[in-house]
């Protein structure tokens, strides 16, 4: 066995100077593209050199939110310049259906429409340009019918995707009759669109014998596959998809890209050209869904010092028309209603209303952002109603740390192995300053009419693996080439979270090479087959260590030769810094390599993973859904306008557990850019719908992502020092949504400046998010009386 | 007659002929030119995937601006010179821009990041003679345009700062300035495609004979607005007269105790300009008022002719009185702006009338005057409410006051009933309240995407009650005080 396998020596090594200090994980190594997208010679979809004869296509859109459709006039649409042809649902030769689940979601509307903005007709022109005219062309007369637009309508109507789920343990009606305080009430958490800065596109082109290769954007290629096989009613051998990168994914590009892919692919297939459909960001924001807007009512009781004893709960989403992703979502929502505290006594009810809007869909933390905002919101509003600081309520309600403790089994029955909560958040709130600067802003906030300030500490615990077990697996292939030189495939897909810099990392450091050696291609399912979606944070955890099981076997095969060749043994053999150690020579790694060839060695392998101990049972909500958690906390402090609901976030501390880091640097950008990615959720970032069910936020003038001018001057994100307890790859955690729950604490200290205007006496009912309207009219709802 | 559109890119002339007039730059490059590294995000100007530098000859001097090049109509172009992302590496090595980009971990999915470098270039280009690294201020607004949704923006800030350090990398203005002397025209430029003119006057006289001869052709300046036509509305246009080459048009200068601005200065001249004139007062809404790339592309006489209701320029001039110089059919006029605004999207402008200049005054004797802005994000958003407020203040009682706002009407509109209940009267706590009451009877606001009625007026309300608590005579509240964004660091209020 090979030393290097062993992920503590890494960490442990560096002290030493020997050969184990060698690593190529751990190390902060720029972006395997940096340079590429520098340079701007990084290839996306749309850059990909056309094939002579391709043409471009559009969407041709809803204008009503419910109707029948009584009839389509498309003279003006085939008389516009350009036009080839039209296709409509009825096109398909296949199934018409892009549902990654519930098969209840029509690539183009059949006969009724369920929201404005959904795809009716599919128009291929010679360019993008007039492809875009013409769709404006045609001509729909719609019958309206009653249209549901709010997650709230959408529960008094009963009208929902999926049935709803429930997940009880105790008693909580008596816990919550025996509670000494209680708390209700009613929060709002809007929506989010993903805001990928590469809209979504499809580049499909025909081959032989029926076969449709497609150059999507997407984080799902196995699906992207599955769902053209089967509107095209041809075999999966039959569709190859290719994702070199996206710009940018969030969730947004998992099952969403499906209608695109398809769309292209059919226009393709009829007409034997290449066909690219990109589409314009006002169509990509009205036809694709969100992160799921929630509404939640609900009732805690508690003690005299905040701790938790029953809490009730009823969460409702805006599920869109159709089921898409929304029954994960709201399992994994209800997974995280605890968030760090410990819910003895729980009554969860989960509702994924069906409204007529854009189908909801999965965005970065999917469901678990929604499930926990709501406890911290009610934990909040427990220690403003006892006169406490927030900081010391959430930390009386943590889940104990061992089975000593106690209080470490989750509402779901998994036990919570590998708390850290304790010592991180105590860690935080000594380096943040958290009590010195509480004692400053009530001074502040005492003498200052307008302007005034808050503070608060969140902190989060998530949950790592898919909840459906099935998913938890992937595959790699790693070529060993004659010059030394190394390829490596698998099955994740790289939207800029690093995964393809962090697989290179591990397959590197797994052969003793410099990471310039190795090389990492486009995902393409006609490498890697049956891929799960690159999501749920688990990318580089299930494809690293793929990878490393593929590259395990070159490298035995090596060590195995160079014993045979070089003597001594195969378990002594150690390849590092682009040599191999063999019985006390050294030989390059390429030199060893190249008489391997020779000596018919096979240089490359598979490798596959499933992650173990996972088990679900989605009926009674019970089970070990994850393969571990990761931890945060973060810190925020903002001023807040009391006059306008402006505000500004001063400072925020971030200190988060990637475990082991593979990559230091990626993963303080990925805590970084999903603070401020969740900070726009719960602030600026609104979904606003018209009466008629038009989104009127379609494009960045109108729906606002932060910009540079938010992110804090004083931002200080830290990695918590820790390893995991499970065995990942290189005991490392993943990192991708996990801290999208750390700006809870933005939104938490803005209810904290609005508080002190009726000195911290009354909750401010802050919804999210928290536009400079809904802080004002916070502000005005306890300042009255 | 139809001439090749000609600009400096990659090195030489290059010129172009078979391209509609509304084809935008971002698409020559991508469609035509097959040069991808620009990217299109959205566009309408407001993500910055698509980020460019154009280079111009401004009274002989090389100017170098970053724009949109998404919105940006080729033959805009004409005797400028294109600087995209693939101009900036050097043989093998990268330029210190994308060598601090690689080196802070600038870049995650990378599809925004070549629109950074860009904006970063041309913040190192400014920067070029000074040995000081950027401050965070500059370096937010130099980025204000370009969006990422990956990194949270710290390691670009930290890109911006540590480009600075690297071992500098001179331009070479002086050639580039030789070039662009080469392509510069003695004659008005014409341009026409598939039926469709495009004109760039170099005369005032030249430009108001055309507008004569086609009082029906779409006026252009700096694009911002009528570039969404295009992309968006899929418009078209019909001819075009560009105002962008017309010599008379590019100049402001003191006259008449005014400041005149020409019709096709830049916003951001513009506002740089004015703000000379009132620092305290404007240089937050100059900053507010769009990103870098649209104020370096948009001009404060479009910004007034396009006549939003929500155009943040309109209410502080209007407050301070500020007149704006028509000319066509009518003559030359000069009217107040305020007479130019109708109703919504009516304005007293003939079709053969163009603007041709805003004129501003200057401060006077004991004025007080303030405009503040509201809108969802600080940087790069549309008002919500935009609200200007002026008076003269004279032992402690106002007159002359004059009180305007975007985004409560139909058009920018002053509030008669709310000045007409402070004028002449003591600048207290009651008469404020009393003008606070009054603009419920002026103003109606509807509700949309941006705010609902009820924010406009409250927020409407607030804003004029902050004015007072920056100007009244007893006590005034310093801006840090009562406006988050004033300063980074608030002082403590004085108790």
């Amino acid at each position: 066995m090979n030393k290097q396998a062993d992920p503590f020596l890494v960490a442990e090594s560096n002290k030493s100077a020997g050969p184990i200090a060698w690593a190529e994980v751990g190390r902060s190594h720029p972006h395997e593209s940096a340079i590429l997208h520098v340079l701007g010679e990084a290839t996306y979809t749309d850059d990909l050199p056309e094939l002579h004869g391709t043409l471009h296509a559009a969407l041709g859109l809803s204008q009503k939110a419910h109707a029948r459709i009584v009839s389509i006039n498309f003279d003006a649409v085939k008389a516009a310049p350009g036009v080839i042809s039209i296709y409509t649902a009825s096109d398909f030769p296949g199934t018409n259906d892009c549902g990654p689940i519930i098969h209840d979601d029509p690539i183009l509307a059949d006969g009724i429409v369920e929201y404005v903005g959904q795809p009716i007709f599919i128009v291929v022109a010679e360019s993008h340009d007039l492809a875009r005219r013409a769709v404006r062309k045609v001509e729909i007369v719609y019958e309206e019918l009653p249209a549901i637009l709010t997650p709230v309508e959408a529960r008094a109507a009963q009208s929902f995707v999926l049935p709803p789920m429930s997940l009880k343990r105790g008693d909580a009606q008596q816990a919550l009759q025996n509670a000494p305080h209680r708390v209700t009430g009613k929060l709002h958490v809007g929506g989010q669109e993903q805001f990928y800065l590469e809209g979504q596109i499809s580049y499909a082109i025909p081959t032989e014998s029926k076969g449709i290769h497609v150059y999507c954007s997407t984080q799902h290629p196995s699906e992207m596959q599955h769902v053209i096989a089967h509107a095209l009613d041809i075999h999966s051998h039959n569709v190859q998809v290719e994702c070199r990168r996206m710009g940018g994914g969030f969730g947004g590009k998992e099952s969403q890209s499906a209608l695109w892919a398809a769309a292209a692919s059919l226009a393709a297939t009829n007409l034997r050209r290449p066909v690219k459909l990109r589409a314009d960001r006002d169509d990509d924001m009205m036809v694709t869904g969100k992160r799921h807007e929630f509404y939640y009512e609900y009732e805690v009781g508690y003690d005299d010092q905040g701790l938790i004893l029953g809490a009730k709960v009823e969460m409702v989403s805006r599920a869109g028309f159709s089921a898409d992703l929304s029954g994960p979502v709201a399992t994994r929502a209800v997974c995280h209603f605890d968030n760090a505290y410990y819910l003895s006594d729980v009554d969860i009810k989960a509702m994924c209303g069906k409204t007529n809007t854009q189908s909801n869909t999965a965005f970065r933390g999917f469901g678990g952002p929604q499930g926990a905002i709501a406890i911290e919101y009610i934990v909040d509003e427990i220690a403003r109603n006892l006169g406490k600081d927030a900081l010391d309520v959430r930390k009386l309600n943590f889940y104990g740390r061992n089975d000593t403790e106690g209080r470490n089994i989750t509402q779901y029955g998994q036990k919570v192995a590998d708390n850290v909560i304790h010592e991180l958040a105590a860690e935080l709130e000594q380096s943040s300053d958290y009590r010195k600067r509480r004692a400053e802003i009530t001074a502040f906030n005492a003498v200052s009419p307008v302007l005034k300030k808050g503070l608060a500490f969140t902190p989060h615990k998530f949950g790592i693996a898919f909840n459906v077990t099935h998913l938890n697996q992937a595959g790699a292939l790693v070529h060993v080439y004659v010059d030394g030189s190394v390829l490596v495939n698998h099955g994740g897909t790289e939207m800029g979270q690093g995964i393809n810099t962090k697989v290179a990392q591990v397959v590197a450091h797994e052969l003793g090479v410099s990471l310039g050696t190795v090389r990492v291609t486009a995902t393409d399912t006609s490498k890697i087959a049956n891929t799960s979606a690159t999501a749920a944070s688990t990318g580089a955890d299930l494809n690293g260590k793929a990878a490393q099981d593929a590259a395990r076997q070159v490298r035995e095969r090596l060590a195995e030769f160079a014993a045979k060749t070089y003597g001594g043994i195969a378990a002594d053999v150690q390849f590092y810094a682009q040599q191999v150690q063999v019985n006390g020579q050294s030989i390059p790694f390429a030199d060893l390599v190249g008489k391997a060839y020779l000596a018919r060695v096979q240089l490359w392998s598979d490798g596959f993973y499933a992650t173990p101990h996972l088990h679900w049972d989605s009926k009674t909500m019970t089970g070990s859904p994850f393969s571990y958690y990761a931890y945060g906390a973060a810190v925020s402090e903002v001023i807040v306008d009391t006059l306008t609901g402006e505000w500004r976030l001063l400072r925020a501390d971030a200190l988060y557990d990637a475990g082991n880091s593979l990559n230091p640097a990626i993963d303080i950008g990925q805590v970084e850019g999903a603070f401020i990615q969740g900070m726009g959720w719960l602030t600026t970032e609104e979904l606003w719908w018209n009466k008629a069910g038009k989104l009127m936020t379609h494009a960045p003038s109108t729906y606002k992502i932060p910009a540079i001018s938010d992110c804090p001057e004083d931002f200080r994100v830290k990695l918590f020092k820790n390893r995991n307890v499970a065995d990942s790859i290189h005991r490392s955690k993943a990192v991708g949504e996990p801290p999208l729950l750390l700006p809870f604490s933005v939104f938490f200290a803005i209810r904290d400046a609005i508080a002190s205007v009726a000195d911290y006496k009354k909750n401010p009912p802050l919804q999210a998010p928290a536009t400079g309207e809904a802080i004002l009219k916070a502000v005005e709802a306890i300042s009255a009386g | 007659m139809s001439e090749p559109i000609r600009f400096y890119y990659r090195g030489s002339t290059h010129s172009v002929d078979r391209s509609a007039t509304t084809q935008t730059v971002l698409q020559h490059l991508r469609e035509d030119l097959h040069c991808t590294g620009t990217k299109e995000g959205c566009a309408e100007g407001d993500c910055g995937a698509c980020t460019v530098v154009i280079g111009e000859l401004q009274n002989g001097q090389v100017s170098l601006k970053s724009v949109n090049s998404c919105i940006q109509m080729l033959p805009t172009l004409d005797g400028k010179a294109l600087f995209t992302v693939e101009d900036l590496k050097n043989e093998d090595s990268l330029h210190p821009v994308q060598q601090a980009m690689v080196e802070c971990h600038g870049s995650q999915c990378g599809f925004c990041t070549p629109g950074f470098v860009m904006s970063l270039w041309d913040l190192y280009l400014k920067n070029e003679d000074s040995a000081e690294k950027p401050q965070r201020k500059q370096i937010d607004d130099a980025l204000s345009g370009n969006l990422c949704r990956c990194t949270g923006y710290r390691p670009i800030i930290d890109a911006a700062q540590r480009m600075c350090e690297l071992p500098r990398q001179k331009f070479d203005r002086a050639a580039l300035a030789g070039a662009l002397q080469s392509l510069q025209r003695q004659e008005s430029f014409s341009y026409s495609h598939n039926g469709q003119s495009f004109h760039a006057p170099r005369t005032l006289a030249e430009l108001l004979a055309l507008k004569a001869e086609k009082p029906g052709a779409c006026i252009l300046a700096g694009s911002t607005d009528v570039g969404l036509w295009v992309t968006k509305q899929m418009r078209d246009l019909g001819d075009i007269i560009y105002l962008g080459q017309v010599a008379e048009l590019k100049q402001t200068k003191l006259k008449d105790g005014m400041l005149e601005i020409g019709a096709s200065v830049s916003l951001n001249d513009a506002y740089q300009a004015i703000c000379e004139h009132y620092p305290e007062q404007l240089t937050e809404l100059w900053k507010r008022f769009a990103s870098l790339p649209i104020r370096n592309a948009g001009t404060l006489g479009g910004n007034v002719a396009n006549g939003s209701p929500i155009g943040d320029s309109a209410p502080w001039l209007i407050a301070l009185g500020a007149e704006v110089v028509l000319n066509g059919g009518r003559g030359r006029l000069v009217m107040p702006l305020e007479k130019l605004y109708l109703a919504y999207q009516k304005k007293d402008m003939q079709a053969d009338e163009i603007v041709e200049a805003v004129r501003v005054p200057l401060p006077a004797k004991n004025q007080i005057f303030r405009t503040y802005k509201l809108a969802k994000r600080f940087d790069q958003d549309i008002s919500a409410v935009c609200a200007a407020f002026s008076a003269t203040l004279n032992d402690g009682k106002v007159s002359n006051v004059r009180i305007a706002y975007g985004g409560m009407a139909a058009t920018s509109k002053r509030a008669g009933q709310a000045e007409a209940a402070l004028e002449g009267q003591p600048w207290d706590k009651a008469r404020l309240e009393a003008a606070v009451a009054a603009l419920a009877q002026d103003y109606a606001p509807l509700s949309d995407m941006r705010a609902s009625s009820e924010y406009r007026m409250k927020t409407a309300q607030n804003l004029l009650r902050r004015f007072w608590l920056e100007t009244r005579a007893d006590a005034p509240l310093a801006a840090a005080a009562v406006n988050a964004f004033a300063s980074a660091t608030p002082a403590a209020v004085q108790a």
